[in-house]
């Protein structure tokens, strides 16, 4: 190994592991969560609602099938989840520092460095995420040459970050569908793309109401959807109206919020690629890719909110609906990338609503 | 939910190659999984040795064949209402299909459960599966089916070179290969349409990558994908036969979810319920992908992807045929968790095949379309390195790792280059010769295919080594704990360190000081659990795993009283899943005395590595290194290692040395009776006879002992040079013949040369022994004299033909042998009679292979009763007289493999060869003999039957058979010599001449033309000429399918039986039926 600077991992209970440093040989600070997913590290650390998080991966050999070369779709990306890395650090317990794929154009360490993040292997993760998932997500921080606050990102508004500055639009398609981004994955944009669809995806904070539009979608994003105070507001406005709103992830904690329900931190979150979800009142279940730290609470819906989607691991929320409106959200990825298809025939649900909608 | 009442099981039968224990555990679970509702099972399975035919797991069981007729006589007896076909492998499969087309299911209203068996068909018939693809776009190879060589050559005109050949319904890729040009495809052909009547020619995809997923889908189309795996060897060698990793390795997460979802989607169409398996080749430069196969059953493939998750396929997917949806079963696991989810690994798992090659003469040892691996292990660890080193020790061949392992001839270029583009089973080292005559990542790339990313992470390991050798003159002192760390994370045993760094001396000696030094570095395993959810949440799980990337482990020791038992390790041949039985039984009898119990076994083919048969479970290599580092840990009151077979057997001096708590007879006894010296000289001073033997080192030493006890006698040489480890000579020039192509020796190599005893009957004794006195014993007759393997024997329970005299005589030995050796708990001894004289051939101090059958026939459960004497509790003598009492016989058959092994000489010798076995009851010796030879594959002949009756004391024992043959008005065709010795006795035979005579009617194109329903060849000596007509015809029944004889004995009772009982003589009888006579 070419590398083998030590650092450190330090988390806000005082722990302290030591490991070697890949990518950037720096210090970070963030929030130290832990995914289960086995594999799209590629994905996984474009998607930003990662953003300010320290990403420890259980999966044991990361970096095997490096990193792809970026490719262009619509002048968006064509292989990545956004257009740089989102996570604040990556804990791993081995670097394949040398990799093999046919479409690989560096190595996950390189890319890492592009985008000035470290990484740090030869930690016993599992260990990690038992005290994660003991003690809840922890502050906490990699230490290279020089020392750095612990620092909280969920105080930060994470979404104004990562949310794009100005109106885009994309496709030509017949349905003319507004994308709040506050944080979207790139792949929601090209399960659009693929659907007929006109796209304009607008700022977290942009008052959409003032556009014409077919149908609402509400996107992932990073940190606390109490932070959104702009969107739930315009959101609030949308509700009112009869048009479809379909939101993914934080985009449901937002239509949760904006409906008069309540967000609530999870202990230590659901990242990963194998969910199990039930659809409410049916036998029909699917497995999910999710990344969120924050969720619904059903509790506290409106009388005319149900929810959509359980989780059958530990019962939370997993979407919900409007009993009489085409207004429905899931927490979990029905885009996937990483993690399992199966629920993409969601994307057909909204714009099936759609249409009818329009056929009124 | 319509639960049925009671249902029918189908078992697999015997292990063969391609269908192996893999299908115990499946039925195992099965059963567990409708007892729990309340369901009455009836189980179908001549296998005798397996759990699932144990007291208690089944309600009833029928030891008979898993054939149509048999079945469906069962199933008019039994009236189930319900019938599990797809957990007994492709032999339950095939049978569910030919009893669903004759209409049985139907006619006696029984409910197939999960999978319908329309949707079985759909997957085996190649056109009806490649259609249903097409319906869904689902991309598969370029083929065509057909049922004629025309056909065949033409498809390959239209496809194209190079060509691969598939025989549909076949078990494992029988009849299976790869073609290049039209000579290539004509012989293959041939021989697939042996084994099936439809072929399939096919594209060939050699070098993509093989990638499989296990998908479960429940009534209301619910699917999960439990594990995807990645064969290490590309297309064009079997799964069964590569390296297999799981999760996959090299995929992307695009690659990954886009097989995952076209499996998913396979999968609904096809309208499997339960478990199924489907296999894909994907371009290596590409996302292009081809769908090669699904099994719509639980298969090998299934049962590893269950012990590499932790997720129970076979339980889940009984359930699941029941009614029962995904979501409203538990994770079995967390207990807390849904079954409907999809396990996130941390840790990597190695599966790797292991080969008995060396065993068959003859045999073609490349590896590649069809099976013959006879075992697999599975290594688990937290990088591919760590896992895959662990692998390469568990399989039990006597190499050390990827890397430091005896040094062997070295490679030329030529001779590695060869090994890398057609492998064999030593395929793997030569990678590790490759980097060291310098080859580079890519040449090795070019000429295996393997992905790169494997031959990184084996270049690292040695890289590794090289730097360890590196520090040889700063010796075990200068080793830094750093670099230690580093190697033990890449899998290196405390031996590959010793060798290394201190060099090829007193090895185990040195591993001792490597072993003191890293404890006292620190360097440490830690324990890890296998919880299917990668610590997500919390889960009790017991199933465990050591490794040296980590710093905490992930429980403390068990501090309840404890034992410990080891597991037999992988399956070859001479150990198998008998040793697995012999396990379970005694886990649970010591979990019943209150103990908790842990097991050490690696095999993920049995039973005993069932995540609930057990308190903990470590899934870990069976060596001193590791079961040392487990007792450290756990520090339990005791260590069981005499049920496992020779494995943690051969581990008993070196754990006493290491002051383990050994359970039972003191090792130094053990080793007493292992070492062939110590071990004569006690029998001498016990004042037993033994057949003469004398370790020598010149051909001019063994012809000197030779005119001391006479020909023939038994060779058994140190090094064996080819297939023939062992071998009864006859004459001089036998012997000499022997040894010029066969053994090497010298005084490094010397052989050890026995009399043979012609003509012997061989006897065995199974008992368990407390404290020197035999509480309980087993006696068992051979039906074939002694010279055939014990293993390969066919056996009698209790003896049919023995003399109440020579019973007597065998127990005073046994009770002196025991008292001397202070024998607690199993043991086994080998006996020969002849004329009222008997012989000791040798004693085991452990469980041994017969112990499930007699212990199943006789009701009386040795192994039950040696772990209450290992754990010190007192059982009393047993005074029932059941040797002799019982009302029935139960006969054990030995199953063969050869079929599998293409160019394998199919002869029983003194060397075992058998896969598998069988154990069937009767109420006459002859019912039982018929049964178990018909579950082993064997077919009463219809109209003919020929004799090659070998040397002149076998043609007179076919005598009298012929001559019933005759009455029976059966056709006897004979060779020359056994035609003439017929006439001369006044039995009309037709004659055939021999392979080499190329005249006809020749043996050979009968045997072709299928105008032999039976072949019975007695091997008649060595001379060359004879064994290779002798051998030509064996073969050749084997490559056609004919049943084949080869020992007099045998034969003779074979004929006796189908010539006395018809079918409808055979009782369905069940085990219940025949306790309670």
């Amino acid at each position: 190994m070419e590398n083998t600077k030590q650092v450190k991992l330090i988390l806000e209970d005082g722990t302290e592991i030591e490991g070697t440093s890949f990518g950037a040989f720096t210090s970070s600070a963030g929030e130290v969560v832990f995914s289960t997913a086995m594999t799209g590290y590629p994905e996984n650390l474009t998607d930003p609602s990662f953003a300010g998080q320290i990403l420890v991966l259980t999966y044991p050999m990361v970096g095997n099938y490096g990193v792809p070369g970026e490719e262009l779709y619509e002048s968006i990306s064509k292989i990545f989840e956004s257009d740089k890395i989102h996570i604040a650090g990556l804990v791993v317990n081995y670097y394949s520092e040398e990799h093999s794929h046919w479409n690989a154009a560096k190595s996950l360490g390189d890319w890492l460095k592009e985008y000035n993040i470290p990484g740090i292997f030869g930690v016993d993760t599992r260990m990690l995420t038992k005290k994660l998932r003991e003690k809840g997500a922890m502050l906490g921080k990699i230490v290279a040459e020089t020392d750095v606050p612990l620092h909280d990102p969920n105080l930060d508004n994470l979404v104004a970050q990562v949310s794009p500055p100005d109106v885009q639009h994309y496709g030509h398609g017949q349905h003319k569908i507004v994308l709040v981004d506050c944080g979207t994955k790139t792949n929601i944009i090209r399960c659009f793309l693929e659907r007929d669809v006109e796209l304009i995806r607008v700022p977290w904070d942009y008052d959409f109401t003032t556009l014409a539009y077919d149908g609402l979608f509400l996107s992932n994003g990073p940190g606390d959807p109490k932070m959104c105070e702009t969107t739930i507001q315009n959101l609030q406005k949308a509700l009112q109206q009869d048009k479809p709103i379909f939101g993914i992830c934080l985009g449901s904690q937002l239509m949760g919020l904006a409906a008069g329900g309540d967000t609530f931190k999870l202990k230590y979150g659901h990242r990963s690629h194998n969910q199990p979800v039930k659809l409410t009142g049916t036998q029909h279940c699917y497995i999910t890719s999710q990344n969120h730290g924050f969720a619904v609470d059903t509790e506290t819906l409106p009388a005319e909110w149900d929810m959509l989607f359980e989780n059958l691991n530990d019962g939370t929320c997993e979407g919900i609906k409007h009993k009489t409106k085409p207004f429905f959200s899931t927490q979990f990825h029905p885009e996937a990338a990483g993690g399992p298809q199966d629920t993409e025939f969601l994307f057909d649900d909204f714009l099936k609503a759609v249409v009818e909608y329009k056929n009124q | 939910m319509n639960k049925p009442n009671k249902v029918l099981i189908l078992g697999s039968g015997a292990l063969k190659i391609g269908e192996a224990g893999e299908f115990d555990y499946s039925g195992s679970q099965a059963l567990k999984a409708l007892k729990e509702e309340g369901i009455r099972t009836i189980l179908i399975n001549p296998n005798i040795a397996t759990v699932q035919t144990s007291d208690n797991i089944a309600d009833d069981v029928y030891f008979l064949p898993v054939t149509p007729y048999f079945v469906e006589e069962v199933i008019k007896k039994e009236q189930p209402d319900g019938i599990l076909v797809a957990f007994g492998g492709q032999t339950a499969l095939n049978c569910a299909v030919a009893l669903y087309r004759a209409g049985v299911f139907e006619k006696y209203n029984v409910k197939v459960l999960g999978t319908p068996v329309q949707s079985i068909i759909d997957t085996e018939d190649r056109d009806i599966f490649k259609e249903k693809l097409e319906q869904i776009g689902v991309l598969s190879a370029r083929s065509v089916a057909v049922t004629t060589m025309e056909d065949a050559l033409a498809a390959a005109e239209k496809i194209g070179f190079p060509i691969i050949v598939r025989a549909a319904f076949a078990l494992g890729g029988l009849g299976s290969g790869f073609a290049n040009n039209m000579d290539e495809l004509r012989t293959l052909v041939q021989k697939s349409f042996t084994t099936s009547d439809q072929i399939l020619v096919e594209e060939s995809l050699k070098g993509w990558k093989e990638v499989e997923y296990e998908v479960v889908r429940d009534a209301y189309d619910n699917c999960i994908t439990v594990c995807n795996m990645e064969n290490f060897d590309p297309i064009g060698i079997h799964t069964g036969e590569s390296i297999v990793v799981a999760p996959s390795q090299t995929l992307s997460n695009r690659e990954y979810h886009k097989l995952r979802s076209i499996g998913i989607k396979t999968i609904r169409h096809l309208g499997i319920v339960g478990e199924c398996n489907i296999q894909y080749a994907l371009d290596p430069v590409s996302e292009d992908y081809r769908v090669i196969e699904v099994n719509a059953r639980l298969s090998r493939s299934s049962a590893l992807a269950s012990k590499a998750t932790g997720y129970p396929l076979a339980f889940v997917a009984a359930k699941l045929s029941l009614g029962y949806s995904l979501a409203e079963l538990k994770n079995s696991v967390t207990q807390t968790t849904s079954a409907f989810f999809e396990p996130a690994l941390d840790y990597v798992v190695v599966k790797l095949p292991r080969w008995d090659l060396g065993k068959f003469a003859g045999v073609n040892r490349q590896i590649g379309s069809a099976m013959k691996s006879v075992g697999e292990v599975m290594a688990i660890g937290k990088s591919f390195e760590e896992a895959i080193q662990k692998g390469l020790r568990m399989l039990d061949t006597g190499k050390r790792g990827f890397v430091a392992n005896r040094p062997e001839d070295e490679l030329d270029h030529a001779a590695i280059d060869q090994l890398l583009s057609e492998p064999n089973e030593e395929r793997i080292f030569a990678i590790n010769s490759a980097f060291e005559a310098g080859y580079t990542l890519e040449q090795v790339h070019e000429l295996t295919k393997i992905d790169h990313w494997f031959l990184q992470r084996l270049y690292g390991i040695f890289e590794l080594s090289n730097q360890l050798a590196a520090g040889r003159s700063a010796g075990l002192d200068g080793l830094e704990t750093k670099l230690l760390r580093d190697v033990k994370k890449a899998g290196f045993s405390d031996q590959q360190i010793a060798v290394k760094l201190l060099g090829e001396g007193d090895v185990k000696a040195d591993e001792l000081l490597v072993r003191a030094r890293r404890k006292a570095l620190g360097v440490l395993p830690v324990v890890k659990q296998i919880d299917t959810l990668a610590a997500e949440f919390p889960a009790k799980t017991n199933y465990l795993y050591t490794t040296y990337h980590g710093t905490e482990n992930d429980l403390a020791r068990e501090t309840a009283q404890s034992v410990v038992v080891l597991g037999s390790g992988v399956y070859r041949i001479g150990s198998s899943v008998e040793f697995d039985w012999c396990g379970v039984q005694a886990v649970q009898t010591a979990a019943a005395e209150g103990y908790k119990t842990i097991i050490i076994n690696y095999n993920p083919e049995t039973v005993s590595t069932d995540y609930d048969v057990s308190d903990r479970l470590y899934f870990e290599e069976l060596s001193f290194e590791r079961v040392m580092d487990i007792l450290d840990f756990e520090q339990p009151g005791g260590v069981i290692l005499s049920t496992g077979g020779q494995i943690p057997n051969n581990l008993a001096t070196r754990l006493a040395d290491a002051d383990a708590p050994i359970l039972g007879t003191a090792p130094a006894r053990i080793d007493e009776a292992e070492n062939r010296h110590k071990f004569s000289s006690i029998m001498d001073e016990l004042g037993i006879a033994q057949p003469r033997w004398k370790e020598l080192t010149s051909l001019e030493a063994m012809q000197e002992f030779v005119r001391e006890v006479g020909f023939p006698v038994l060779i058994r040489p140190s090094y064996v040079l080819s297939g023939a480890a062992m071998n009864v000579v006859s004459n001089n020039f036998e012997l000499e013949e022997f040894l010029k192509t066969a053994a090497d020796v010298s005084a490094e190599y010397p052989v050890v040369v026995s009399e043979f005893i012609q003509e012997a009957k061989e006897i065995e004794l199974d008992a368990v022994a407390d404290h020197g006195d035999i509480v309980s014993y087993a006696i068992s007759e051979h039906v074939e004299f002694a010279g055939v393997h014990s293993g390969d024997a066919t056996m009698y329970y209790p003896p049919q033909r023995v003399y109440v005299g020579t019973i007597r005589k065998l127990k005073i030995i046994a009770e002196k042998i025991a008292k001397r050796y202070e024998i607690s708990g199993p043991f086994n001894i080998q006996f020969l009679e002849k004329n009222g004289e008997i012989r000791v051939i040798e004693c085991n101090i452990r469980a041994s292979r017969s112990y499930p059958f007699v212990s199943k026939i006789s009701g009386n459960n040795l192994i039950k009763k040696a772990t209450q004497v290992l754990l010190g509790k007192h059982v009393d003598r047993d005074e029932s007289e059941r040797v002799y009492d019982l009302p029935f016989v139960g006969v054990k058959a030995p199953q063969f493999s050869f079929t599998r092994l293409p160019g394998a000489d199919p002869v029983l010798r003194v060397d075992m060869v058998s896969t598998g076995e069988v154990g069937c009851l009767g109420d006459t010796a002859e019912e039982a003999l018929l049964k178990s030879m018909l579950s082993v594959g064997y077919k009463i002949p219809q109209k003919s039957v020929l004799i090659s009756g070998g040397p002149i004391i076998s043609k007179v024992a076919l005598l009298a058979p012929a001559a019933l043959l005759i009455k029976k008005g059966y056709t006897v065709y004979a060779t020359q010599g056994t035609h003439r010795f017929f006439a001369e006795n006044g039995i009309p035979s037709s004659l055939l001449f021999w392979p080499n005579e190329l005249q006809e009617p020749n043996v050979l194109t009968y045997l072709k033309e299928k105008k032999i329903d039976l072949v019975i060849n007695i091997p008649k000596n060595l001379s060359k000429g004879e064994l290779d007509n002798d051998y030509k015809i064996r073969r050749t029944a084997v490559d056609f399918g004919v049943g084949l004889l080869t020992n007099a004995r045998l034969a003779k009772a074979f004929i006796q039986a189908f010539c006395t009982l018809e079918m409808k003589d055979l009782k369905i009888k069940s085990w219940n039926e025949y306790k309670a006579m």
